[in-house]
């Protein structure tokens, strides 16, 4: 099925359509709404408990929403796994914990889902992980398996683990939360160039330097639902939610 | 609990002097109740000829009964290992399902035989292996009607074709049983792994399958190394019920030689050390695969 295609051309990447989800009484997502467009770079934050990380998790299928639609390059998201599958292909995720393969080489670990997802043959997909693990300025690691990497080596691993699927859009679950701040910057920087490069990209996370520097869409979560969207100057600046305000004095003063 | 950091002492302490004393004690007399006291007469030299002996007409040296009891015992449990690895990791991914009817079916089987002796198990089990399984699988005829070059493979596999159905029912009967210990052992190791490398491994469109297959399984496989040893050593060790089903392993044909030579002692210690040596190897094999494993991951 071809991706929708909206009246400016544009296409979109990602359509949530009254989601509502509940942890068993837990309503965790309320009626969101939501467009993201090719080449869109969407910031979220919020503070915990919002539900950011869940509504991403829903986009790759981590997670079953209750109600609404969640379309993907077009495709609903439902409960078969194969389309499943081909959807996760063409969805990229960073998760704040990296979870690398801990039984697998740098290499291996970007290899597994070129090989095993795309069919593709073991040195063409070596040539590819030999690229990304370039792209994020790792090559040397290439043979090491993960816990003899620090955190920030092991993020940017994760990173070319995604690339390697070549994906449209990237999602990234508080990808520097679990860093120690001198490796915070090596992640952001990677992170940068994925998005001078125009991928688009979905991140939930607290580094309201990155969002100014990367963003063109902010948005704020909170106890479930979408409180505000704004381009950062907007949203820096003069937010209409006053629950935004509260956020923003909460986390930029310290 | 001693943990890693803790040193071991190498020193010998008055503690360990005194426990070796005991032991030393202990071990002369035992020596001396069966020395002076039973009177019994050693005698060693019979059994060398009971392992291997001269063959009277070509004059070459060939195996006799308990170095073929040895060879159908490492025949046995090499193949009951590979046959209950097999059957007890499908059972062990079975237990881990999200379908209730593989779950359910699995922990029935691993109920059953849990907790059902083994001996009692073997006399059910063998009853119907040998009655309706080999006709049905029409083994004997088989051994019966092979060509010469299966029969070369199916003798160094398997041993005497003549024996194949005795063993291959062995094997079912072991195999069946131990399938049930290794697959709770695999299910312990697939529920060690971690949520979050099934969501990495669905994040770059692993199917089901290649998740399986090549994230969780090689993770839980790595976890269960150590009970899975202590499992093959048992099944090692179980195999010597097998001989009350008249499979003619080493413990059956240890028992003729012991009955028929009237030297008790002797025989079932050596069979006891030949026991002893193919399970310590295994083990020492088992802390190899280990130390390898854990080594390439740093």
């Amino acid at each position: 099925m071809a991706a929708a295609v909206n009246v400016d051309g544009c296409n979109k990447m990602i359509e949530f359509r009254s989601v509502n989800k509940w942890y068993g009484d837990f309503h965790v997502l309320k009626d969101i709404d939501l467009d993201i467009e090719a080449g869109q770079r969407v910031v979220i934050c919020g503070p915990s408990g919002s539900g950011k990380s869940t509504l991403i998790r829903c986009i790759n299928r981590l997670e079953e929403h209750q109600q609404g639609e969640i379309l993907v390059e077009g495709e609903v998201l439902g409960d078969n796994p194969v389309a499943n599958a081909l959807i996760r292909r063409k969805v990229g995720m960073v998760f704040q914990q990296f979870n690398l393969f801990p039984h697998l080489t740098a290499l291996d670990n970007c290899t597994l889902g070129p090989i095993k997802a795309l069919g593709m043959s073991r040195a063409e997909a070596q040539e590819r992980a030999r690229a990304q693990l370039e792209r994020v300025k790792i090559p040397e690691q290439a043979d090491k398996f993960p816990q003899a990497l620090s955190g920030g080596q092991q993020q940017r691993v994760a990173i070319a683990r995604s690339l390697c699927m070549e994906p449209d859009v990237m999602l990234f679950d508080e990808p520097t939360s679990a860093l120690d701040p001198e490796m915070i910057a090596e992640v952001l920087d990677t992170m940068i160039e994925l998005a001078d490069s125009g991928m688009t990209m979905i991140c939930v996370t607290h580094e309201m330097g990155f969002a100014k520097t990367v963003a063109d869409t902010i948005m704020f979560m909170d106890e479930g639902r979408i409180v505000e969207a704004a381009a950062p100057e907007k949203f820096f600046n003069s937010p209409d939610s006053a629950r935004t305000r509260k956020f923003l004095d909460q986390i930029l003063i310290h | 609990m001693i943990s890693p950091h803790t040193k071991i002492k190498r020193t010998v302490g008055a503690l360990d002097v005194v426990i070796l004393v005991l032991a030393l004690a202990l071990g002369a007399y035992v020596y001396y109740r069966v020395d002076t006291v039973l009177a019994y007469n050693w005698s060693w030299d019979f059994l060398p000829g009971y392992f291997i002996r001269q063959d009277e007409q070509s004059g070459s040296w060939i195996a006799n009964i308990l170095l073929i009891g040895l060879v159908t015992t490492i025949r046995l449990a090499f193949w009951s290992m590979i046959l209950a690895a097999i059957l007890g990791a499908i059972l062990g991914v079975m237990r881990t399902s999200t379908r209730l009817l593989p779950r359910l079916f699995s922990r029935v089987y691993v109920e059953l035989i849990r907790n059902v002796p083994p001996l009692v198990f073997f006399f059910i089990f063998y009853f119907f292996i040998s009655s309706q399984l080999m006709p049905a699988l029409g083994i004997s005829d088989f051994a019966r009607n092979m060509s010469p070059e299966n029969e070369k493979w199916v003798s160094i596999l398997f041993g005497q074709p003549k024996l194949l159905e005795n063993v291959i029912s062995g094997i079912i009967c072991l195999a069946f049983f131990e399938a049930a210990y290794i697959a709770e052992i695999v299910r312990a190791g697939i529920e060690a792994v971690p949520k979050q490398q099934y969501e990495a491994g669905l994040s770059v469109g692993l199917s089901r399958f290649s998740l399986l297959k090549s994230v969780v399984m090689p993770q839980a496989l790595q976890k269960v190394l150590p009970p899975l040893a202590n499992q093959f050593i048992t099944l090692i060790k179980d195999s010597s019920i097998v001989s009350l089903i008249s499979i003619q392993e080493l413990t059956f044909l240890g028992q003729e030689v012991a009955v028929s030579t009237s030297k008790f002692f002797e025989t079932w210690i050596f069979v006891a050390v030949l026991y002893f040596v193919i399970c310590y190897a295994l083990a020492l094999l088992f802390g190899f695969l280990e130390r390898r494993g854990s080594s390439s991951q740093r």
